[in-house]
């Protein structure tokens, strides 16, 4: 939800099939879409709309750090990141998620491409598609916010250098700066307190209902 | 999706912002103004001291219930980029097929409307008012001329939209797989089947002590009733809603019912509650609604030909006739798939200033709305603390049971998984009455759309009800719904047709409802 999204390319989405697949009467139960970047970022977070997709594979396309003439290799970043519970049932299936950095098995940086592999195993679906895709950059977080002083109760202020399978202080800052962020947003907005008026300066006077 | 750690931000965020205009808010600060005085509270430990004055006042739990009832209504959080209509519904063709359900409803309306020449809504002349607040407390007396208004629809013609919802992404080309649906629901909801129900329901097991059942004249009282009673009361003196809606799920005694329903919803009877019902009054006796005729309507074909609720006529007046000028109502429709009608006043339609929902509550009522209410009357005999209580459970549960959505407390999931059940529990009644053309939703579904009231009597229908708060879900009353199926498999297997099938389910009066459920569940 930070800043906005890059500027990309989505492909066509590609059917993995046997055979043919404009004549055979199969349904693809693998879908390809490919998201080309102008040139590489470091990724914070995708999101997007599902139309029935049941699991999602994310794969992206890494230039390697150190290398001059721009060698490239294709990591997996989430592996059948399940959006439906069930394939065969509504539940999530047009709902909108999120995949974060954080949630990733490799760190999703310098990527030129990236790769979402669709998979949604049961029959009853007659198409599905992930839709409205957008791809956040990280960004880097140099200015000194005060965090209020509930908020600090809730994460732990105090936390030893020594990371012994805690988190790195750093991604523990950048998602306490987005919740503030957030909680400030709802804390300045008015109360919901509503006053009960029904009618317009006294007049309650309607002809008909409108459809609209 | 977010982390665990900011979806709880984001709930505490949302809960502080609506608690903070609440009236508990300025009650709170009040309170911990005054106990300043107190002599226990010293400079140094200001903070601790507060916080433990209102403990032991009883405020903290007050707070406590107040951000229980927020967490049952708030929608889960959802993603950023959802827009609103998404909480609202998250899957676009159920959205349509409300959109659409309720423009023939507005049709019905605005042809009622100009057909019989009465105004959706007008002010009351000065003499007509006076004699409405005379006769406030009996207008059950009153035999207004009805026979013009007709329902604006029943029960049986939004079964007949269920049936035809469909999913333009659903694959029915082939004939009968494992997938089909042989009942009358098309929709692939994650319904809950017998063994998840078992795991979601243990307190309604064979080896658990409930109301209902172990309560039954010949048990002795120390078995399970009295330790029960002597729980409950517990409860009720320490007011705590969350412990009550935990207590629920073994039922209520009946002389503790109405504090402990008052407890989980969350439902006070405090002045400004009153004064909340006394505005709603005002506003009956200032304008006339069409949709009071609707009401009236409603009441005397329904509730007045009851032999258990036609004493409460003028209460249930009292209370639809307020409820439909409740603005508070509005706020359920953040988490329900509906959308209240809207009107433009003056004729200045298109003008966004003069625009208006009609009702001001913006439920339309239809034949039986009525008899969400009458159960209550039971219960609660001072009209503020009904109308709270009637309030509070319907923007929380009965909403759900005639608006199009893909919750599983929602009716579309209701109706599935009652047939699901059916099909699995007992395939070949069902498949008995598929084929004599007596599909068996066409019998359950007017039960559930009551969540049956005026099918049950009373005390096991309060039973039932006790369940729904307990475990905060409409559930139940599908599996109800088929274990009253299973519990007339015998004589429906006999039957060759639709009517004689309505005939064998006709009457419910007599049924023991804890028993059929537990027997259906766990037996």
């Amino acid at each position: 939800m930070t800043g906005n999204p890059v500027d990309c390319t989505v492909k066509s989405t590609v059917a993995l099939q046997i055979g043919d697949v404009v004549s055979d009467s199969f349904r693809p139960g693998v879908y390809i879409t490919d998201v080309v970047f102008g040139e590489p970022v470091n990724i914070q977070e995708i999101s997007f709309k599902n139309s029935y997709t049941a699991f999602l594979t994310v794969r992206v396309l890494r230039k390697e750090a150190g290398s001059e003439d721009g060698s490239t290799k294709w990591v997996t970043c989430v592996r059948n990141h399940c959006l439906m519970a069930n394939p065969h049932t509504e539940e999530g299936s047009q709902d909108y998620f999120s995949i974060y950095r954080q949630q990733m098995l490799t760190q999703p940086d310098n990527v030129t491409t990236v790769r979402l592999i669709q998979r949604q195993p049961s029959s009853v679906w007659l198409n599905f598609n992930i839709e409205e895709i957008k791809i956040y950059p990280l960004v880097h977080e140099d200015s000194e916010r005060d965090v209020p002083s509930w908020l600090s109760t809730i994460t732990p202020v105090e936390e030893p250098l020594d990371l012994n399978g805690l988190p790195d202080p750093d991604e523990v800052s950048s998602s306490i700066q987005q919740m503030w962020a957030l909680t400030e947003i709802m804390q300045s907005s008015q109360t919901s307190a509503s006053i009960g008026r029904f009618d317009v300066d006294g007049s309650y006077d309607i002809n008909l209902l409108s459809y609209t | 999706m977010m982390d665990e750690g900011t979806e709880l931000s984001v709930t505490i965020a949302q809960i502080v912002q609506r608690l903070k205009g609440a009236h508990l808010h300025s009650q709170l600060e009040k309170q911990a103004r005054e106990c300043l005085h107190r002599p226990e509270i010293k400079l140094e430990s200001l903070k601790e001291d507060v916080r433990n004055f209102l403990r032991v006042s009883g405020w903290e739990r007050k707070l406590q219930n107040a951000v229980y009832r927020e967490l049952h209504i708030l929608p889960p959080p959802g993603h950023p980029a959802a827009p609103p209509e998404h909480t609202k519904e998250p899957l676009a063709y159920m959205r349509k097929a409300q959109a659409s359900w309720e423009k023939r409803i507005l049709k019905s309306l605005n042809s009622m409307c100009t057909e019989l020449g009465v105004p959706l809504a007008r002010k009351r002349p000065i003499p007509e008012q006076k004699e409405l607040t005379n006769k406030w407390n009996e207008m059950g007396t009153d035999e207004p001329d009805l026979s013009k208004f007709r329902p604006v629809y029943a029960p049986k013609d939004f079964l007949e939209v269920l049936i035809s919802l469909k999913n333009p992404n659903h694959d029915c080309r082939e004939g009968l797989t494992a997938r089909s649906h042989w009942g009358l629901i098309q929709i692939s909801l994650n319904v809950r089947a017998i063994p998840q129900m078992r795991e979601a329901y243990p307190e309604l097991s064979l080896t658990c002590c409930q109301l209902g059942i172990d309560d039954h004249a010949h048990i002795p009282p120390d078995l399970f009733e009295s330790e029960h009673i002597r729980i409950g009361n517990k409860v009720v003196s320490e007011q705590d809603s969350a412990a009550a809606q935990q207590y629920s799920r073994q039922g209520c005694p009946t002389g503790l019912r109405a504090q402990l329903w008052a407890l989980i919803l969350n439902a006070t009877n405090e002045p400004e509650d009153i004064m909340h019902y006394e505005q709603l009054k005002a506003a009956v006796i200032h304008h006339d609604l069409l949709v009071d005729n609707l009401i009236y309507k409603d009441v005397k074909l329904t509730a007045s030909n009851d032999d258990y609720y036609f004493v409460f006529e003028d209460f249930l007046y009292q209370v639809l006739l307020c409820f439909s000028r409740d603005t508070a109502v509005l706020e359920h429709f953040s988490y329900n798939s509906a959308t209240p009608p809207k009107s433009y006043i003056q004729g200045k339609t298109g003008t966004e200033e003069f625009a208006v929902v009609y009702p001001p509550n913006g439920v339309v009522p239809f034949h039986g709305f009525s008899m969400y209410v009458a159960p209550l009357c039971f219960l609660y005999n001072e009209p503020s603390k009904l109308y709270s209580v009637f309030r509070e459970m319907y923007v929380r549960y009965f909403f759900r049971l005639h608006s199009i959505s893909s919750s599983p407390s929602g009716i579309v999931s209701l109706c599935l998984q009652f047939e699901r059940l059916l099909q699995s529990h007992l395939p070949q009644l069902f498949y008995h009455l598929q084929k004599i053309g007596a599909q068996p939703l066409r019998i359950a579904f007017k039960w559930m759309v009551r969540a049956f009231s005026g099918y049950l009597s009373t005390d096991q229908l309060l039973l039932l009800w006790d369940r729904v708060l307990g475990y905060d879900s409409l559930e139940i009353v599908a599996v109800l719904a088929a274990a009253v199926f299973a519990f007339r498999a015998e004589n429906l297997m006999e039957v060759t047709s639709l009517a004689s099938a309505e005939a064998v389910l006709a009457d419910l009066s007599t049924l023991k409802v804890m028993p059929l459920l537990q027997i259906f569940l766990f037996a």
